[in-house]
């Protein structure tokens, strides 16, 4: 069981790639997740059936779009055109922007959870002890959602490092640019290097299955906190 | 506690659900000192009122002022974060992430003006939670909980203090144990309280000034021993009638284990419950607890009988019973009878009858 060095650029890029997005999903979810939480529009039913969106649609189809939208004349292309960062498909960051749409609801989906759980009650009461909306997030909502949170970051790290489809079709597979641990298995594979590719599986498995279990047993003992409910 | 003019609650919201049932409809002044109860049934709108009075709930159409300052009209609302209250709610309400301590910093820091030290002791000492500060509030019982939220509720230093049936979550035990920590708070705070019940018992034991809802409106108000001694209550609240009395302890009876109560113009006998003489006491007599006799009876059992006068009778209702209002100097009686005995004693107004009182809360 030895690494190459193409083995342990993989990983590392994974591991980059999935920190970075799993940072960027927290920042933008978490306005989204409360807003969901607390909006009476009628938006509320289109905006979580956009995020939810990516649960069901083939990665293929999601990277086909998102190729075309970031590509020279897409209108995300024509965006980071004009800032002077030339394009974003085949490059490190193109697989950011992809891997962020493509886990969105693995992190919103928690944290919007979470929030709902907590009920009205504990801002009321804030709010009579004259803290102000602001004061009220930070000091009730985000300690009170932090079981939400906590599986939004593994769950959002998680689902970003087991990405292909997408990566593939967004990123290709350039050497410690876009060449994840998935699509270094994948190339593997492709050349029966299969002991290779045995090593790289297992480690994915492995990870995998310590990550679930660590999600389980974090939420078993949230649970038997009674964080989120009232006391 | 003082009279002056502004010391009012002017409150006047109409409040409707989404199928245009009223839910709250009043407009009233409610005394901003001593303990104001709002009493009435479940679906009254008593706790819809305290909420409008703290923000939480904005009536479509509303006017509050407290003491004088404008708290919502047609161009202003202020935010519940911005009215000068501390508010109690029905459950438990402490922050699960906090220790009942750090709950209480929860609401130090965000108060008006810097809690001295002094104070801070005052309001452990009176909740008696020195003991309880470090733990969580999943490690309290429901009792210790709503001591820490009343003391949460004034540290915030309001103005004044709103109370959600802070009791109605808590079984007979732990009523009883809380009760006292109300009393003493009433007697050691000079805050205004409104107290929402729907518990007679508290209501009668804490309060000073009552307001009765039904159906979202106002059926009666005044001084708590006024109101219940009404006979022209709404049927649904008619169970209530009776009278509130404050008294004096004044004589012991050791050979029979009995104490004499005086009000200004009469007195009656109780149980010896240990009170000391001179010691204040309020007592309950439902109305269905007294009955009249047009002589006064030796031959009964029973020892409380009171020359009084009739001053009113209520035979409007819709079923056989009446209630009839009676003076004892200057205190009120109520009696419950059925209309056949009206009728068959011949009761008329400035009537002189005796009572007979079957039976007395003593309250505190």
């Amino acid at each position: 069981m030895i690494l190459s060095p193409a083995d342990l650029a993989a990983i590392g890029l994974t591991l980059r790639l999935a920190s970075t997005v799993t940072i960027i999903l927290l920042i933008i979810g978490t306005p989204i997740a409360w807003w969901l939480a607390k909006t009476q529009s009628w938006l509320k039913g289109p905006v979580a059936a956009i995020v939810a969106l990516p649960l069901v649609l083939p990665p293929t189809v999601l990277g086909f779009y998102l190729l075309i939208a970031m590509g020279p004349n897409g209108f995300i292309g024509e965006l980071t055109q004009s800032l002077g960062l030339g394009t974003l498909p085949f490059t490190f960051w193109g697989l950011v922007v992809a891997s962020v749409i493509y886990s969105m609801p693995f992190v919103i989906q928690p944290i919007h959870n979470a929030m709902e759980a907590l009920g009205e009650r504990p801002l009321e009461v804030a709010a009579t002890l004259r803290a102000g909306p602001i004061d009220r997030f930070f000091t009730i909502v985000l300690p009170l959602a932090k079981p939400g949170f906590i599986s939004a970051s593994i769950l959002g790290f998680a689902h970003t490092v087991g990405e292909f489809g997408v990566i593939l079709m967004i990123g290709g597979n350039i050497p410690d640019e876009t060449r994840v641990v998935s699509v270094q298995v994948y190339d593997h594979v492709e050349s029966l290097e299969y002991a290779q590719a045995h090593t790289l599986s297992a480690l994915l498995v492995i990870f995998s299955f310590l990550v679930l279990l660590t999600l389980y047993w974090s939420q078993r003992r949230s649970r038997n906190a009674t964080i989120g409910v009232m006391k | 506690m003082s009279n002056n003019q502004q010391d009012f609650i002017h409150a006047c919201f109409t409040l409707k659900a989404k199928d245009n049932t009223v839910i709250l409809d009043i407009d009233s002044q409610i005394p901003a000192a001593g303990i104001s109860a709002i009493f009435g049934h479940s679906g009254s709108g008593k706790t819809s009122l305290l909420r409008c009075i703290a923000g939480l709930e904005k009536a479509k159409y509303g006017k509050l002022s407290v003491n004088g300052i404008c708290w919502q009209d047609d161009h202003t609302f202020l935010p519940t974060h911005q009215r000068p209250i501390g508010f109690v709610f029905q459950e438990a309400s402490l922050f699960p992430h906090l220790s009942a301590k750090k709950n209480l910093h929860y609401a130090m820091k965000r108060a008006a003006r810097p809690v001295d030290k002094e104070f801070y002791q005052r309001v452990i000492d009176v909740m008696g939670i020195e003991a309880i500060l470090a733990r969580y509030p999943n490690q309290l019982s429901g009792g210790e909980r709503q001591r820490i939220a009343i003391a949460r509720a004034l540290l915030i230093q309001p103005r004044l203090l709103l109370m959600d049936e802070p009791l109605a979550a808590l079984d007979q035990q732990r009523k009883q144990e809380i009760l006292p920590y109300l009393e003493r708070l009433h007697k050691s705070f000079d805050i205004p309280i409104l107290y929402v019940s729907h518990a007679m018992d508290e209501v009668a034991r804490l309060a000073d000034h009552i307001l009765v809802l039904d159906k979202g409106k106002v059926v009666a108000e005044g001084p708590l021993t006024d109101v219940f001694s009404r006979i022209d209550l709404p049927q649904r609240l008619e169970e209530e009638s009776g009278v509130i009395l404050n008294g004096t302890v004044v004589e012991k009876d050791k050979q029979w284990q009995l104490m004499r109560i005086a009000f200004a113009d009469s007195h009656i006998w109780l149980p010896d419950s240990g009170e000391a003489l001179a010691q204040a006491v309020r007592i309950r007599i439902l109305a269905k607890d007294v009955s009249l006799t047009l002589s006064n009876h030796q031959d009964t059992s029973i020892v409380n009988r009171i020359a009084v006068t009739v001053s009113a009778i209520n035979s409007q209702q819709d079923n056989a019973m009446s209630l009839v209002r009676l003076t004892m100097g200057s205190e009120y009686l109520v009696a419950k009878m059925t209309q056949k005995s009206v009728h068959h004693l011949n009761l008329a107004q400035g009537m002189k009858v005796w009572a007979q009182i079957k039976s007395v809360a003593l309250i505190h």
